[in-house]
C-alpha cells in the first residue's frame, strides 16, 4: 500500500470562483452582501423595503437564489431595481460559479450595492463562500429564539443579524426572548451587528439602512 | 444536503489523483472544521451513490472532525471550543478570540500497490 499526501481543499473549485468574485467586487469598489436565512423569514420583503427606503441614496441590484420560480426576482423588479434569478433546481445553496455568471448579467458599474439572496436554508449556504464582502443572517421571531444556539455556524460567520417580524411580539402573539437570541448570537461572534426590525411595518429599518449606507461608503473608498 | 456536492468534488479529485498515480485508491482521508462540518453518514451515502459502477466504488472514507480553537482574553488559555457551551475551561470567561476554522480537506489517499 502507498499513501499519497494530497492536502487539497475539496470545495477548491467553488473557492476559485469565490476568489474571482471577491477580486471583482474589490476592483469595482462595490459592496456585496450574502443574505442567508430559513425559508419564509422575510428576506425578499426586507430587500424590497430596503431598496425603496434607500432610493435616491444607494443603487441596489439583487441576485436571487431559489430552487424554483422567479417570484422573488419579480418582487424585486417591482421596486425598479435590477434582479437576476438563479434557479438551483434542487440544490440547497448557491455556488460561487453561479454568482460569477449572474454578475455578467447585472449592470454592476451602475450599482453601489449587490445583494445575494441565498436559497432559504440555515445550514448549507454557510459552507459555500461566494466572494461576498459579508454575510447577513435573518431570523424571524416565529422561528424561535433557540436558532442561534442550534445553528451556530451561520451566526458565527455573519457581519449582521436582522431579527425580523418583531411586530408579532406586540401583545405576545409569539414567544421569543429577544435578549436570549442576541446573547446566543454573540457567544461566538462578539462583533455581530444586531438589528431588530419589522420589514412589513417598518420598525428598525432606519438603523439597518443607515448601517448599510455606512458599509457602502467604506467599500467605495 | 450539501454533502452531495462535497461527494461529487471529492470523487473528481480522487479520479484525478488515481490517474496521476496510476493506482487503485482504497481509502481517502478527509477532515473538516467545526463551522464547516459534514455529516459522516450522509457524505458516505452520497459518495457511495455517486461512485457506483465507477472505478472508485468501494473507496473507504475516513472522516476527521477538527475542533475550532479559542484563546481566552481573560486568562490567555488556548482551548477547544464546545459549541454548546462556549467558555474558557480554566476561568469560565466567555470573551475569547476565535481561531480560524479548519477547512474541508482531502488529506491523503491510500493506493493499492501490486
Amino acid at each position: 500500500m502507498k499513501i499519497v499526501d494530497i492536502n487539497k481543499k475539496i470545495l477548491g473549485k467553488n473557492e476559485k470562483f469565490a476568489l474571482e468574485n471577491l477580486f471583482f467586487f474589490a476592483m469595482q469598489k462595490k459592496l456585496c452582501l450574502n443574505i442567508i436565512s430559513s425559508p419564509g423569514s422575510g428576506k425578499t420583503t426586507i430587500l424590497a423595503k430596503t431598496i425603496n427606503e434607500l432610493k435616491g441614496k444607494i443603487k441596489i441590484g439583487v441576485i436571487e437564489g431559489d430552487i424554483q420560480t422567479d417570484i422573488d426576482a419579480e418582487r424585486i423588479r417591482a421596486t425598479e431595481a435590477p434582479a437576476i434569478q438563479i434557479n438551483t433546481e434542487g440544490a440547497c445553496h448557491l455556488s460561487a460559479a453561479q454568482i460569477n455568471d449572474a454578475l455578467k448579467q447585472l449592470p454592476v458599474e451602475d450599482l453601489d450595492l449587490i445583494f445575494i439572496e441565498n436559497v432559504g436554508n440555515l445550514v448549507c449556504p454557510s459552507a459555500f463562500e461566494l466572494g461576498e464582502s459579508g454575510k447577513i443572517v435573518v431570523l424571524s421571531v416565529p422561528e424561535g429564539d433557540d436558532k442561534p444556539a442550534k445553528y451556530p455556524a451561520i451566526f458565527a460567520k455573519s457581519k449582521a443579524l436582522l431579527i425580523n417580524k418583531i411586530d408579532l411580539l406586540d401583545g405576545g402573539q409569539v414567544d421569543f426572548d429577544i435578549e436570549k437570541a442576541k446573547a446566543d448570537a454573540r457567544r461566538l461572534n462578539k462583533d455581530i451587528e444586531i438589528f431588530p426590525v419589522s420589514a412589513r411595518r417598518g420598525d428598525g429599518m432606519d438603523c439597518w439602512c443607515e448601517w448599510l449606507v455606512n458599509q457602502v461608503e467604506k467599500s467605495a473608498q | 444536503m450539501h454533502e452531495t456536492m462535497v461527494a461529487q468534488s471529492l470523487m473528481e479529485i480522487i479520479a484525478e489523483q488515481a490517474k496521476m498515480n496510476n493506482a487503485k485508491p482504497l481509502t481517502a482521508k478527509i477532515s473538516c472544521g467545526t463551522l464547516n462540518p459534514v455529516n459522516d453518514e450522509v457524505l458516505r451515502f452520497a459518495f457511495e451513490a455517486i461512485t457506483k459502477d465507477t472505478p472508485y466504488e468501494g473507496v473507504t472514507l475516513k472522516i476527521e472532525h477538527k475542533p475550532i480553537k479559542g484563546r481566552c482574553k481573560n486568562c490567555d488559555k488556548g482551548f477547544d471550543i464546545d459549541l454548546s457551551n462556549p467558555e474558557c475551561p480554566k476561568c469560565g470567561g466567555d470573551d475569547f478570540e476565535l481561531q480560524p476554522d479548519a477547512p474541508l480537506l482531502l488529506e491523503e489517499i491510500e493506493f493499492q500497490t501490486e
